[in-house]
């Protein structure tokens, strides 16, 4: 330690100190060290959390990407005009009440060769095919009543175990009293599948289908709908209450010792722990209110209530960030304070007030513990018509797959999580092109 | 304000047992309870919705036989759950809140039986176990030598010498899973009983000065009670469901997990199953009530709600029938063991004739 360095604080000598620095080569050379450790440090830090991201997201795809495709059997289904519509009266209720599985089964042994199946051997086909294979059939036939007496190619979904046999999910090498499928099965899949009649295909029922005890007829669309109900509503109510709360706060309200407690209490609520949100939602407004539970409009409100503060705190820094000498120069040629506010001052922080809005949908919508609280973790076999309909959420699908026992719902919990993070990635993109673009530097 | 009268007139509706009530807003069945019985409960909406094309699909909530009684005890009316599952018989005292808050007329329906096994990886060893292996390997006090001391086994090996010298690690249900209570009556109080701590156990109560009417159920508390030594090693309550019993014991292959029936048949490519007794639990040694550890299980149907709610009787008369609980069908499928033939008789006639359960001692 040089005599100089000691006395950094001495303003007479500061010229000479900064010459003296340069001069001393074991100084600079330590300067020097610091610095690139301290960008190592940075550099590790970011590599670590980096593959800890490439880490997860890895997984997920890896374990995930498969939910996008299924896998499907061509049948040649004989619309037997006997079995389906005996009396030839073509009554809707008949058509709906007729035993289409049985067409489906039969269709199989003839695909599989059989021509006497054995009582075994008819098991071990039935469970190759879906037991959902009824209602695709059904629809089928309820959209086109002329299809009955002919003979129509349909592809129609393999059983979960299996699809999950097929994608590798099941290992074939495990002994076959304890494998879900058995030795028979799998020669059926090989030949099926080297005549081309066993495909994975896109899986469009991801998106479509509604709740299912099956993982091969699972699909998201009640998540879908009730969590996009839920964003709406969030929307519609938080972003006009926390902008104006913001407003008046930031603009108009007195700075006193009550709008000091307001904001301190803000900036707790931003903090507070989401369940507690759901406790709250369970007793006011199923219990007080009376809404109806597992409902996407108390969903909605109760998240409502979780993004308020941070769309209040967002808009409240876009708005500090907006410099005085705007308001300065429209009061001055003669502006009202409501004019310069909604004149100046909003339009030049709609930028941050998107932003932030944007990010706490991000948080919303990702959302799972308060709507454990309000009912949202049901089995919903049928789509939410109106916000007061059961529904329940994304996160909250991932969360019920999660526990399922079957091997299927596996990569139907990581396809769920994949899809959840490409629409929160869209609304971050979104959020950041608008940032990028209306951003004003002052 | 609306819902809350829209709701007051459901209830007086109920009440008035009025058919067909037009002005009830409510046209699906909400079912909650216990997370055991909802994938059967799930299998049998889904069957429900597509045989009854004409009637909404119930909405079922899975949350835990306790929370679904207690909702389900709230009281009548639009916005109160029809049906409570359980994976445990109703308490007297829950069936005392019902009746308090005017659910008086309960149905118990008994659909069926879980099985609960005990089972490891799939690669590891074989094991045999007798109630009084798992007592000797999880109670804090076991017998040696005809005194109750604190437990010294580390291993398996030292509990039974049949078996590998694995440390000592089971994954147990939570305190808030019905599937605990079973474990705890039917294997370590069962166990308790064979390896005679009981009595030494109640012999200590007394010596300690527990009075004479209350030593019974003093040392029936003890004789379930869990070992906590080595920092809870031993014994590890899992409060997750059976995934992730499954995920701990794929890593740490040297363990035992406890898991319902259904669950292990569902994923037997990666379970080993013990024999408790000397018998392998299957569907079949469960029903002829030859494995020990199994469970009923049931749901509740709210009475006043039948004739409010569309759907809900016959909703409850699908779940009974022996489409759905038969041997053949899809529960059993599923890994639900079926009710004997002659009781599942008794239970279709219950729902018919909606016999209300009575008081409980």
């Amino acid at each position: 330690m040089s005599a100089v360095a000691q006395n950094p604080s001495m303003p007479e000598s500061d010229a000479e100190e900064a010459v003296g620095r340069f001069d001393n080569p074991a100084l600079m050379r330590r300067r020097r060290r610091e610095e690139v450790r301290f960008q190592a440090y940075g550099l590790i830090a970011i590599a670590l959390s980096f593959s800890f991201l490439v880490i997860l997201f890895g997984t997920i795809i890896t374990n995930g990407w498969t939910a996008f495709f299924q896998t499907s059997i061509e049948l040649p289904i004989k619309f037997d005009a006997a079995e389906i519509d005996p009396e030839g009266t073509r009554n809707p209720r008949v058509l709906a009440q007729a035993n289409y599985q049985k067409l489906a089964y039969q269709a199989l042994y003839e695909k599989l060769g059989l021509e006497n199946p054995t009582r075994q051997q008819r098991r071990a086909a039935n469970e190759l095919l879906s037991r959902d294979m009824d209602t695709q059939l059904r629809r089928m036939v309820e959209a086109d009543p002329s299809i009955i007496g002919t003979t129509q190619s349909v592809w129609g979904l393999a059983s979960g175990n299996i699809d999950a046999l097929v994608k590798g999910k099941i290992d074939r090498k495990v002994p076959q009293e304890n494998r879900q499928v058995s030795d028979l099965q799998i020669e059926w899949i090989d030949k099926l599948t080297a005549s081309g009649a066993m495909q994975k295909q896109f899986n469009t029922g991801l998106f479509t289908n509604f709740a299912s005890s099956q993982p091969e007829t699972a699909g998201l669309a009640v998540a879908l709908i009730g969590s996009l109900y839920m964003m709406l509503i969030v929307v519609l109510l938080s972003v006009p209450f926390g902008v104006a709360a913001a407003i008046y706060l930031e603009e108009f309200a007195p700075k006193n010792r009550i709008t000091d407690i307001i904001e301190v209490n803000i900036n707790n609520l931003a903090a507070v722990p989401s369940i507690v949100f759901g406790l709250l939602g369970l007793a006011v407004f199923i219990n007080f209110a009376g809404l109806p539970r597992s409902a996407s409009l108390v969903g909605g409100l109760v998240l409502t209530l979780m993004t308020l503060p941070t769309i209040i705190i967002a808009t409240r820094a876009a708005i500090t960030a907006v410099p005085p000498s705007i308001r300065e120069a429209a009061l001055g040629i003669g502006a009202s304070k409501v004019q310069t506010v909604f004149h100046h001052v909003l339009p030049l922080s709609l930028p941050g007030i998107i932003t932030g809005t944007i990010i706490g949908l991000v948080q919303a919508i990702g959302e799972t513990a308060p709507l454990l609280m309000i009912g949202m973790v049901a089995f919903v076999v049928e789509a939410p018509q109106t916000p007061l309909d059961p529904a329940t959420a994304l996160p909250v699908q991932i969360y019920m797959w999660a526990t399922e026992a079957e091997r299927g719902f596996v990569e139907k919990t990581a396809g769920a999580t994949i899809v959840l993070l490409g629409i929160i990635a869209v609304m971050s993109i979104f959020a950041m092109i608008l940032r990028k673009r209306y951003e004003r530097k002052w | 304000m609306n819902y809350r009268f829209t709701a007051l007139v459901a209830a007086t509706a109920a009440v008035g047992l009025f058919a067909a009530d037009s002005a009830s807003a409510r046209d699906q069945v909400k079912i909650a309870g216990s997370s055991t019985v909802f994938p059967y409960s799930k299998i049998v909406a889904e069957n429900y919705a597509k045989a009854n094309t004409n009637l909404k699909a119930p909405v079922v909530e899975s949350g835990g036989s306790s929370a679904g009684l207690k909702q389900f005890c709230d009281g009548v009316g639009e916005d109160k759950i029809d049906i409570a599952n359980s994976s445990r018989r109703i308490k007297k005292g829950e069936q005392e809140t019902c009746a308090k808050n005017g659910v008086a007329d309960v149905v118990e329906v008994k659909f069926g039986y879980d099985g609960i096994v005990f089972a490891s990886d799939v690669k590891g060893a074989a094991f045999a176990f007798e109630a009084k292996d798992w007592f000797n390997a999880l109670a804090p006090e076991i017998v040696v030598d005809g005194k109750l001391v604190a437990n010294p086994n580390k291993t398996w090996k030292e509990v039974n010498a049949a078996f590998p010298g694995w440390e000592i690690v089971a994954f147990i249900p939570g305190e808030k899973h019905g599937t605990r209570e079973v474990f705890e009556e039917k294997v370590l109080a069962a166990g308790c009983k064979a390896t005679g701590a009981d009595k030494l156990i109640a012999e200590k109560l007394k010596a300690a000065g527990t009075a004479e009417d209350k030593v019974k159920s003093a040392t029936a508390k003890a004789c379930m009670k869990v070992r906590k030594d080595n920092g809870g090693k031993h014994a590890i309550d899992i409060d997750g469901d059976y995934t992730e019993t499954l995920a701990r014991l794929s890593s740490n292959k040297e363990s035992i997990g406890v898991f319902g029936l259904a669950f292990y048949e569902n994923n037997t490519d990666k379970l080993r199953v013990a024999t408790v007794g000397g018998v392998t639990p299957t569907v079949e040694t469960i029903s002829a009530g030859k494995y020990p550890v199994s469970r009923p299980l049931f749901f509740y149907v709210k009475k006043a709600h039948v004739g409010v709610i569309p759907g809900l009787k016959e909703y409850s008369e699908f779940f009974v029938s022996d489409k759905m609980i038969g041997e053949d069908g899809p529960l059993a499928q599923y890994g639900l063991v079926p009710l004997p033939e002659a009781e599942a008789k008794a239970v279709r006639e219950t729902v018919k004739d909606l016999k209300v359960l009575g008081p409980l001692s």
